[in-house]
């Protein structure tokens, strides 16, 4: 289930959709840490401020702890800039995928978009419980059980070839 | 011939494994070029705006150990909402205020009062003596005096209640006091002090009336005294930020500066709570009215008038001494304007009809021919609206505070004006986008305030609250009573010295003149008078 069997690898529609999916969604992990690494003035707390729902608590603890924010400023900033080119090159992808797929979800419980809840950053969209985070997690989640990257990527060359 | 096909087989797949492993790789390499030109890109534009001039310029960095070397005793006069403020400012709280907002920070983690308060510099001073013709006010500054949970532990001394002002003034062990009465008893207060040798710390507004003022300015220069009123704006970061931008010309010739208030609830309209212990024998009214021009007998508009004093000319002079003073004086600090030439002003009480006699409409004109320059000033006590303040140039304008303050507390913004002569050509080769601000300045922006309250976001919004010192936040109250104390040690003028106090005096006293008289009123700087 979990590996990219022959049938997907003959079938180059499907390969290259992979492929595909995985850089873009790389390329968009590596700007958004690369962004924040080169703005002195980044950090989470906005975010987190402006946090509602179920983890609400948990950022209100992170903000008002200047250490804590500062772990989760250097995890945001690196984590997406690392995820982000391990997906581009297909190095690692099956892990960075899942880590990824966490730094979303992480995203999504902390401003969750349900009925009732309003905050006050301005959104980019019109949502109801479904974002933009939530598709990308399910997006990640299909890169991580369909992995591409040990056919087209660096993954190739620490994988078994005989296996491709 | 088979063995050279086998061979060559092998290469062509070896090659196209390779060319499959490093297949995203170019794009990877694409997205590295975007960003390098991106970068680049930013860095251009930076080069070209403000950040290098804005980045060298900082406020003064905040000298500790002048406070070590002369101990002072100050005393208050007026332990009131203000002066309780100025008390802390030099180290000395309440019980009731350090459990308070210790219990507030233990509630809430990001409110940053009680350490904020904690983490100030021991300004090696004592409160040796209170005067307040409140009881219960009077009673508080003494428990303040004695409070251990403070900057630098157990005070020295503690202090010794007065019931007269003049009684405070004879203790030959002070040597500065801070006076926070209402405004009709600041020009008596400050000249006995100086007269007997004390040090002031004067509350904005300077003094009830044009007189006063000068009487004041005479008898402080006379006497030799460190004097510094209470426009705290003075060490706020923002406004040296701001100075120095207009002083490199960014933002053109200036002919226009737009200055506002905009408050909407009873407390910001100055209708404050009447303390239940208030009565006869806890406040003292007949030496409270004694230099007010009407005197009505104790009662229940009496007590109005103790607790809401602002709202009366027989104590202050309303929007003008109490709110306009501490925009003027900001504007004065960051454009060095002095005196305007004429003032004018309109308004009246159309929304808190309560018995009031001061403006809750209040608009005021200033003119500086010599600058080329009209100060306009606007404030309404029945609209939130934060308009904020701005700096018209002919090249760029900036807004301090209001909506677009930079999003955050006391910041500003600098935007190009499109038919900027200086930003001409950067506009149009879209170095220079209108849509966004050429500098925006957010101090602390990585750090989180707690400030929540109306009236608390008014003032932070005009950075009298809190400001920046290394990215450390710090209550300009605090930095304010420092610099007077360390200029009383050092001999020195401190930052909001007799001669810009009386900037402001004038300034407002002009404005609050034209509105009684209902015509233009002219500042002759030769007699110091008011034609």
């Amino acid at each position: 289930m979990s590996y990219l069997d022959s049938s997907i690898i003959k079938n180059p529609c499907q390969l290259y959709g992979l492929v595909i999916l995985r850089v873009l969604i790389g390329w968009h992990f590596l700007y958004e840490g690369v962004s924040k690494i080169i703005n002195p003035y980044w950090s989470s707390a906005a975010y987190l401020l402006d946090s509602k729902g179920p983890f609400s608590g948990l950022a209100k603890t992170i903000v008002s702890n200047p250490t804590l924010l500062s772990i989760s400023d250097y995890v945001n900033m690196w984590g997406l800039a690392i995820v982000g080119a391990s997906l581009m090159l297909g190095l690692l992808c099956r892990y960075t995928a899942l880590t990824g797929m966490g730094f979303v979800i992480l995203y999504y419980l902390f401003a969750p978009p349900f009925l009732g809840l309003e905050y006050s950053r301005p959104g980019e969209g019109s949502y109801i419980i479904v974002n933009k985070n939530l598709i990308e997690a399910c997006a990640l989640w299909v890169i991580h059980s369909f992995p591409s990257s040990h056919v087209i990527g660096l993954d190739r060359f620490l994988s078994n070839p005989k296996s491709n | 011939m088979s063995n050279n096909t086998s061979e060559e087989k092998g290469i062509t797949m070896k090659r196209r494994e390779l060319l499959k492993g490093l297949a995203t790789v170019p794009i990877f390499g694409l997205f590295l070029v975007n960003l390098w030109k991106k970068i680049r890109r930013d860095a251009l534009k930076k080069a070209n705006l403000l950040s290098d001039l804005v980045q060298e310029k900082s406020a003064p960095t905040i000298i500790s150990g002048l406070s070590d070397s002369r101990h002072l005793n100050i005393g208050i006069i007026g332990y009131g909402g203000r002066g309780s403020h100025l008390i802390r400012g030099a180290g000395f709280a309440t019980k009731g205020w350090t459990d308070i907002v210790s219990e507030n920070a233990r509630n809430n983690k990001l409110d940053k009062q009680f350490k904020t308060f904690m983490t100030q510099e021991n300004l090696n001073c004592s409160l040796v003596g209170v005067c307040d013709l409140f009881d219960v006010r009077a009673n508080q500054g003494i428990d303040a005096s004695k409070n251990e949970i403070r900057p630098g532990g157990k005070p020295k001394a503690t202090a010794t209640r007065y019931q007269h002002y003049t009684d405070l003034l004879e203790n030959q062990d002070i040597d500065a006091v801070i006076v926070a009465t209402p405004d009709h008893w600041h020009s008596r207060i400050t000249i006995d002090a100086a007269r007997a040798g004390k040090h002031v710390y004067c509350e904005k507004g300077l003094t009830r009336t044009f007189d006063e003022a000068i009487k004041v300015y005479d008898t402080v220069k006379n006497t030799g005294i460190t004097f510094q009123l209470g426009h705290q704006n003075r060490q706020v970061e923002a406004n040296y930020k701001a100075k120095q931008i207009i002083e490199q010309g960014l933002l053109g010739k200036i002919n226009l500066v737009e200055l506002a208030t905009n408050r909407n609830s009873p407390w910001g309209a100055w209708v404050w709570g009447i303390h239940p212990e208030g009565n006869v024998k806890t406040i003292d009214w007949d030496t409270f009215q004694e230099p007010s021009p009407n005197k009505i007998p104790f009662g229940e508009e009496a007590l109005k008038r103790f607790f809401r004093w602002r709202c009366w000319f027989d104590y202050g002079t309303g929007l003008s001494g109490d709110l306009l003073s501490h925009d003027f004086d900001a504007i004065n600090q960051i454009m060095d304007l002095g005196i305007p030439k004429y003032a004018s002003s309109t308004g009246g009480v159309y929304y808190y009809k309560d018995g009031r006699d001061v403006p809750d409409v209040w608009n005021a004109t200033f003119e500086y021919p010599d600058k080329d320059l009209t100060v306009l000033y606007s404030a309404t006590l029945s609209s939130n609206d934060p308009r904020g303040n701005r700096i018209m140039g002919h090249d760029a304008t900036m807004q301090m505070g209001g909506q677009s303050g930079g999003g955050s507390v006391h910041g500003f913004v600098v935007k190009a004006d499109p038919e900027s002569t200086q930003y001409k050509e950067r506009l149009e080769s879209g170095i220079i986008n209108q849509q966004y601000p050429i500098y925006t300045y957010s101090p602390g922006s990585k750090q989180i305030d707690g400030v929540t309250s109306a009236t608390s976001r008014y003032f932070a919004n005009k950075g009298l609250l809190y400001t920046y010192r290394e990215g450390k936040r710090v209550d300009p109250t605090h930095l304010h009573v420092k610099d007077w104390l360390d200029s009383i040690r050092n001999n020195d003028q401190p930052k909001c010295n007799i001669e810009v106090a009386l900037h402001e005096a004038v300034a407002c006293h002009m404005a609050t003149e034209s509105y009684f008289q209902g015509r233009r009123i002219e500042w002759d700087p030769v007699n110091k008078k008011l034609i």
